[in-house]
């Protein structure tokens, strides 16, 4: 179900005009209300009267993640600071949080990009949404209980933790739309077969997956352990949260709302913008927000975009899934590795689980990559020789993808940390 | 005739095997043959019980990686050459021994050598054409 076609579904004139209006009103407000911008545009020579087609956009200055910790708390604010209805924060694991203040329109827009998110997994009034996500200052619990809402739909306000009333309350209350992190979900299928619960006798029917990067062998983990169709949703806290694009049914690149997130494909080195199809680093700007207006936000997610429409009636551009982080991608002996890329190759291996650990250790001013692999009974045998022969098969597997030898390492079942939330799959023990 | 050995995962850390045997003593279950087969980082427990199928519920019960295999258990005479004989049938027979492993019986003179093999079915029958006892899992758990 497409939940609002007039702009989902736009012709592309149209949207480009629309998105030239909202980009030169939102250039001439953050001038005029934010030093910050108007000091960066003024460093860059871009005056407000410059920009009068979105065209124009690549005329203005980047916004970092570390401008983002500079402007903290409320340095991006364009608005009277009595307009603020709610703030949310990023986790500041990595320093101070990235602050995201909404005015009334702000969640009524961020309403909107998750109702249509939702709509995507055909959520109607009908459907009641298990919420796993977090609630809080993190933006995924909310996110999604405002589309639900907007949709009219049933939200179960659970968030995160205590997996077993979270399976007793999926159970009891035939839950059709879950939402949650792509490794949560699979924890909860692995506490539900400890349980000796099947999901087969749930009512779930789709899973809207996000905050985190996975890849397709996971999504063919969670479809078939959870027996729903699992769709990834993208979003940052630095843009809105969750409802920046979603995938519709047809599991094909994500619909970016891009009347409301307009998106650049930028070179991660130069910043140069790339055409349709080339892989770099995602930016974004905020065409209508209010609050906290984001121009050209450098996401360091990496994907590239596609413009061709979609089967399931959508015009509005599809980035594929993120294909890895500038910033976690991880630098051995020389070579860019991303730990999606080493997923993808474990995956496709038949018989192991997406339970797996990266830790990176320096030897003797050497780099070596140590990847761990929980043993399971599909992969288990009682002879040695296969056991090696199947390290030597993944190890074989991650040369071919990534061109640098790896240390596989079998491990004992459950051995590897689970999370409730975004899954630790990187430990970097090197002292640079 | 062939009996179920249970082979059990374990990585190479401090107190692994211990904590297997623990939950095997507590639940009166005893072992009566074994052997570690083990590389730098993991290792395969393999074990011959009075009750194999509660031994791999328990070990399944708490988390570890099991699987129950065929095996067969030979007699095999406690002298110079004993062992010889046997695998001189299994040679001249082309049946191939992935590992083999041996206790001493206490009640007789006799040794018991357990063989994995990949077709025991035909290891037996070769075995009993050349009037080799192949011992069943009762006569183990009555030794």
């Amino acid at each position: 179900m497409i939940w609002n076609p007039h702009y989902e579904s736009m012709e592309r004139e149209k949207l480009i005009k629309i998105q030239s209006e909202r980009l030169c009103e939102l250039v001439d407000r953050v001038y005029r209300k934010v030093p910050f911008y108007r000091k960066r545009m003024d460093e860059k020579g871009v005056k407000p009267r410059d920009i009068d087609h979105i065209s124009n956009i690549t005329k203005l200055p980047f916004l970092t993640k570390d401008d983002m910790r500079d402007v903290y708390p409320f340095k991006l604010l364009a608005v009277d600071p009595i307009d603020i209805v709610e703030v949310h924060t990023s986790s500041g694991t990595t320093g101070k949080p990235v602050v995201d203040a909404y005015t009334r329109q702000d969640i009524a827009i961020w309403s909107e990009a998750m109702a249509r998110t939702l709509a995507m997994g055909d959520t109607s009034r009908t459907d009641s949404v298990h919420n796993a996500y977090g609630y809080g200052l993190f933006t995924g619990g909310l996110g999604v209980h405002y589309g639900a809402r907007l949709i009219g739909a049933n939200v179960i306000p659970i968030s995160g933790g205590n997996t077993a009333r979270q399976l007793a309350i999926l159970q009891d209350f035939k839950s059709t739309v879950l939402t949650c992190t792509p490794s949560y979900s699979l924890y909860l299928a692995e506490v539900a077969g400890e349980q000796g619960l099947d999901f087969k006798n749930m009512s779930l029917r789709v899973g809207l997956f996000g905050a985190e990067p996975w890849s397709e062998g996971m999504r063919r983990e969670i479809e078939s352990k959870l027996h729903l169709k699992a769709l990834d949703i993208y979003g940052l806290t630095e843009i809105i949260g969750p409802g920046v694009s979603s995938e519709c049914e047809y599991q094909d690149g994500l619909h970016i709302c891009e009347d409301l997130f307009y998106p650049e494909i930028v070179n991660p080195q130069t910043g140069e913008v790339l055409p349709d199809g080339e892989k770099g680093e995602l930016v974004i700007t905020t065409l209508t927000k209010q609050g906290t207006p984001v121009l050209r936000y450098r996401t360091r997610d990496i994907t590239y975009l596609n413009h061709e429409p979609c089967r399931c009636g959508r015009t509005a551009v599809r980035m594929h899934r993120l294909l890895g982080r500038t910033d976690d991608m991880l630098i051995i002996r020389g070579v860019n590795v991303f730990p999606s890329q080493i997923e993808e190759v474990l995956l496709r291996i038949e018989g192991i689980e997406p339970h797996y650990q990266l830790v990176i250790d320096r030897r003797e001013q050497l780099d070596n990559l140590e990847v761990l692999v929980e043993m399971n009974e599909k992969l288990f045998s009682d002879e040695i020789k296969n056991l090696e022969r199947f390290e030597q098969e993944i190890s074989e597997g991650l040369f071919a993808a990534l061109g640098i030898h790896t240390r596989v390492k079998l491990v004992e079942p459950k051995s590897i940390p689970r999370s409730e939330g975004k899954a630790k799959r990187v430990v970097d023990k090197r002292q640079l | 005739m062939t009996l179920k050995q249970i082979s059990v995962f374990l990585e190479n850390k401090k107190g692994r095997l211990a904590e297997v045997t623990g939950l095997i003593a507590a639940e009166k279950i005893n072992i009566r043959a074994l052997s570690l087969a083990d590389t730098t980082d993991f290792g395969v427990l393999r074990l011959i019980v009075n009750d194999p199928d509660k031994c791999f519920d328990v070990l399944k019960k708490n988390n570890f990686v099991a699987q129950q295999t065929d095996v067969i258990a030979v007699e095999v005479s406690d002298e110079p050459g004993g062992l010889q004989k046997i695998l001189d049938v299994f040679n001249d027979n082309d049946v191939n021994i992935e590992y083999m492993y041996a206790f001493v019986e206490k009640k007789s003179d006799n040794a018991i050598v357990i063989f994995r093999i990949d077709q025991p079915d035909r290891a037996i029958e070769v075995l009993e054409k050349n009037k080799i006892t192949v011992l069943s899992s009762e006569i183990i758990n009555k030794l």
